[in-house]
């Protein structure tokens, strides 16, 4: 008798065991199936999400029958009363080995290879087109100031030891490419469906430049000037939002990137006072 | 291997003060780190619940705390700096003066001796010095919450310049110096740990302890020991430059040009990056330093609850040694968006993802190991089925964070936070809460009990999921880490109310650890008392008396004659076969 109700006790807590993984498992898949990722406004953004995707259904997968197997093993081998399966041969044991080994190599090495680096290459590698608009972004705590180079295409020296209320930037009045530079603070307009190329530095310590709906995310690390381009696909405003601790103000570094038809961008850079212009 | 083994020169000492403090027995020094790491978790748990207290109601007045913490909470509502030490106090405690110390430290030291039928470590005087050093550590992090500008808060991973210049963050000043010292002394402590628990394996197993016949846990240590040993230098180079840079003005991590509190600091010629890389080339080994022990006591805790051998020793011993090997050349994949050129960037995806397979092949080895076994869901049981679903769950967001291309957007987002979490947090602290309740009566002479541990583990491993799973897709919504609040951003509007939801699991799983922490004193003087080996098992240390007495063995140490698996052999008087039995009385089967 006292068997019997051991045995029982036994069956119903390894039924609640794979009960626990299973509704684990549903619920990896209720979170899973939902819309998590912001509203995409870039082209190759649109290459970041197909690998998340594509992570998300098949580690997804993986996830699932995971818990799942775990589940029904707990469940059906503690009611055994007795060994059933003792030892593997070696040979037994390589083979069933072959099943995580090859199944890891398709999903997260092939997935990098095939799906992953190529966009990576795209993003980061390639230069950007000779078109591109060119914004220089430099970071300090707790503000991105954006830099225009003007008409002639070229952004002014900087020299921090220059660095006052007026001159955030420190640029050097004395370069002549610096008299039509346009300095922002904050708010960062770019136009539609036109590389931007955004050159990205700090002024004190690392801050992360992250715009969530671009799937852009570049540290900004004082002493380098990092490169890296995006094309925008959608107008409107977006935010900026630093993704490297940068000290108290970091979860309110916030910034506005507009993205405007190019034609309107055209004017509204046209339109705002130059370097030289407010000294 | 060595021959017959000669009692130790050493006698028992009597006087309490040398048997109990400064002990020499890897018996007393093992406990002692367990216990150190408890207080530490209790603090870092503590930090833990603060910071979802913040998380969770970021606007949200708490009186009660402004009393508890005048500086960093005052008029009740926590400040931004205090919120950053916060979350850099409590990953530099868990992963270092908890998971560290209890689980490698600790039952390491208990336990390796034991394992392995030595009378003790190779190098006793050591072994006490190793831990008299950590003590210093400790207190020297603790105090750095009541110095000038509060504890150190430019993270865990104390990137400079924020941990390098005073005026980045308050925490820069004198809290992020004595951050500094207490990693240089814990590493010092780790290191002869770790040069301890190497030698030992090597040279002081007993008669018949071949390398193939040594519990898994055994062989998790010697690998996590070897990365050990490697990948700290690096680190306590990084931080003594990092001290010049902060006291003596050497440039090694601050380039030119850096403008703080309006004047521009007079350093040149260094780069931010080159922490980063010395950094990691140790963080990212130490979570194998972390993991696999975790992973050995999962695999060891298997076989006395199915009564059968684990499935897939020889491949799980070659996919530890292939993950420790891999584990020294992906450092980079924590430094994708950091900078770093990206061709580099390529290569440390390739090569983490391919730390995949051996994972992969040691979890399926986890799971295949339950076909055909009589399962047990004892305490111990339940924390090590436990370990291989968050193992598994912890793998897979691995793979997200691995591959660069998705690593874009989930850099430094709360999938990383959900991510690690369940690999240096979960696996470890189920593994080591398993093997407390495993070797309990080993240790002291009592079971725990039964009910409260069932409580624990349940309550423990559903509150784990409910809140770093959801962190996973928090993350995918491209929510920051390291935010004091989510309120500033309206991209982040649709997600940022989840966190109450996580907050109160978080609570949920914090109350569960009291649960844990009742059990195990009130079973230290109350608990039934144990039998020499309650869970009929094969290993050396349960051959040995309970609680073992000083030198382990009495006049000999054991001989073995077989690996330490050796459960459910076909004719055998019992269902297990201890190692010292010889193949004269029941048959070596493998």
């Amino acid at each position: 008798m006292a068997e019997g109700s051991e045995r029982l006790k036994r069956t119903l807590e390894g039924f609640f065991f794979a009960f626990i993984l299973m509704t684990i498992a549903l619920a990896g898949i209720g979170l899973g199936v939902r819309r998590w990722l912001p509203p995409l406004a870039s082209e190759h953004g649109a290459g970041i999400d197909r690998m998340i995707r594509y992570l998300l259904l098949t580690v997804g997968t993986l996830f699932v029958i995971g818990h799942v197997a775990l589940g029904y093993f707990i469940w059906r081998f503690s009611r055994q009363e007795r060994v059933t399966y003792r030892l593997a041969s070696p040979r037994v044991e390589k083979l069933w080995s072959l099943i995580p080994g090859i199944v890891m190599a398709l999903v997260a090495e092939g997935g990098v290879l095939v799906i992953g680096l190529p966009i990576w290459q795209q993003y980061y590698l390639r230069p950007a087109p000779p078109d591109a608009v060119l914004v220089e972004v430099t970071a300090e705590q707790f503000a991105w100031n954006i830099r225009y180079p003007g008409r002639d295409g070229r952004l002014g020296r900087t020299d921090p030891h220059l660095i006052r209320y007026d001159n955030p930037l420190g640029i050097d009045a004395r370069d002549p490419a610096s008299q039509d530079d346009v300095v922002q603070l904050g708010v960062m307009p770019v136009p539609l469906g036109r590389p931007v190329l955004v050159r990205l530095r700090s002024k004190d310590t690392l801050h992360s430049f992250f715009l969530p709906h671009f799937r852009v995310k570049q540290d900004a690390v004082p002493g380098m000037t990092i490169d890296i381009w995006f094309t925008p696909t959608q107008t409107g405003e977006f935010e900026i939002a630093c993704a490297e601790l940068c000290g108290f103000g970091h979860f309110q570094m916030r910034g506005v990137l507009r993205v405007l038809p190019s034609e309107d961008f055209e004017r509204w850079l046209a339109e705002q006072p130059t370097f030289s212009s407010v000294r | 291997m060595s021959g017959q083994h000669v009692v130790h020169a050493h006698e028992e000492p009597q006087s309490f003060l040398r048997r109990y403090i400064f002990s020499t027995d890897h018996k007393v020094i093992g406990i002692q780190y367990y216990l150190t790491a408890m207080v530490m978790a209790l603090v870092g748990g503590t930090l833990a619940m603060l910071i979802r207290l913040q998380l969770g109601w970021p606007e949200a007045k708490w009186p009660l705390l402004a009393k508890l913490f005048p500086r960093g909470m005052s008029g009740g509502v926590m400040n931004p700096d205090f919120y950053l030490a916060l979350i850099t106090m409590h990953g530099t405690l868990m992963i270092f003066f908890v998971v560290s110390l209890g689980l490698v430290s600790g039952f390491g030291n208990y336990l390796l001796p034991l394992h392995i039928g030595a009378r003790d470590m190779a190098f006793p005087f050591l072994n006490m010095l190793s831990y008299w050093t950590v003590v210093p550590a400790c207190v020297i992090m603790l105090a750095s919450f009541f110095v000038e500008g509060g504890a150190a808060a430019s993270g865990w991973t104390a990137y400079p310049p924020l941990s390098a210049v005073e005026q980045a963050v308050p925490g820069s000043g004198l809290g992020q110096t004595l951050w500094i010292l207490g990693m240089a002394l814990f590493i010092a402590s780790f290191t002869m740990g770790g040069l301890n628990f190497v030698t030992t394996i090597l040279n002081e197993r007993t008669r018949g302890m071949s390398m193939m016949r040594l519990p898994l846990f055994i062989w998790t240590l010697l690998i996590a020991s070897i990365l050990g040993l490697l990948a700290f230098p690096p680190l306590t180079a990084a931080a003594i430059l990092l001290l010049f840079d902060r006291h003596g003005g050497t440039s090694f991590f601050l380039p030119s040009g850096l403008y703080f509190g309006e004047r521009v600091l007079p350093h040149s010629g260094g780069s931010p990056l080159l922490w980063q890389h010395l950094f990691w080339f140790l963080g990212h080994p130490e979570v194998y330093v972390l993991i696999l022990p975790a992973l050995g006591i999962a695999l060891d805790l298997l076989p006395p609850f199915t009564r059968k051998p684990i499935f897939g020793y020889r491949l799980t011993v070659y996919s530890l040694i292939a993950i420790g090997v891999l584990s020294m050349i992906v450092w980079g994949h924590h430094m994708f968006v950091s900078g770093m050129n990206p061709y580099v960037g390529e290569f440390f995806a390739i090569g983490t993802l391919a730390i995949t397979i051996p994972s992969a092949i040691i979890g399926f080895n986890l799971i295949a190991s339950l076909w055909g076994a009589r399962l047990q869901l004892r305490t111990p049981a339940l924390f090590a089925l436990g370990s291989i679903a968050f193992f598994g769950t912890g793998g897979f967001g691995g793979i997200f964070l691995g591959n660069a291309t998705s690593d874009i957007q989930l850099h430094d987002t709360y999938f990383v936070v959900g991510h690690f979490h369940f690999m240096i947090g979960g696996v470890t602290l189920l593994a080591l809460f398993g093997g407390t309740y495993y070797w309990f009566p080993k240790m002291f002479g009592r079971m725990m009990n039964e009910r409260l541990g069932k409580i624990h583990f349940w309550v423990t491993f559903v509150a784990f999921y409910a809140v770093f799973l959801t962190q996973h897709f928090l993350g995918i919504g491209g929510m920051p880490r390291r935010y004091y609040a989510f309120s500033k951003f309206e991209f982040l509007a649709p997600i940022r109310d989840l966190n109450e939801f996580i907050s109160l699991a978080a609570f949920v799983l914090g109350a569960a650890q009291l649960v844990f922490l009742f059990n195990f004193f009130w079973s230290l003087f109350r608990g039934a008392r144990a039998e020499q080996n309650p869970w009929r098992a094969t290993t050396l240390e349960w051959v040995a008396p309970t609680p073992p007495p000083h030198g382990n063995w009495g006049e000999t140490t054991p001989e073995v004659h077989r690996w330490p698996y050796d459960y459910s052999v076909p004719g055998a008087p019992e269902d297990f076969t201890p190692q010292t039995v010889p193949p004269t009385v029941v048959e070596v089967t493998r």
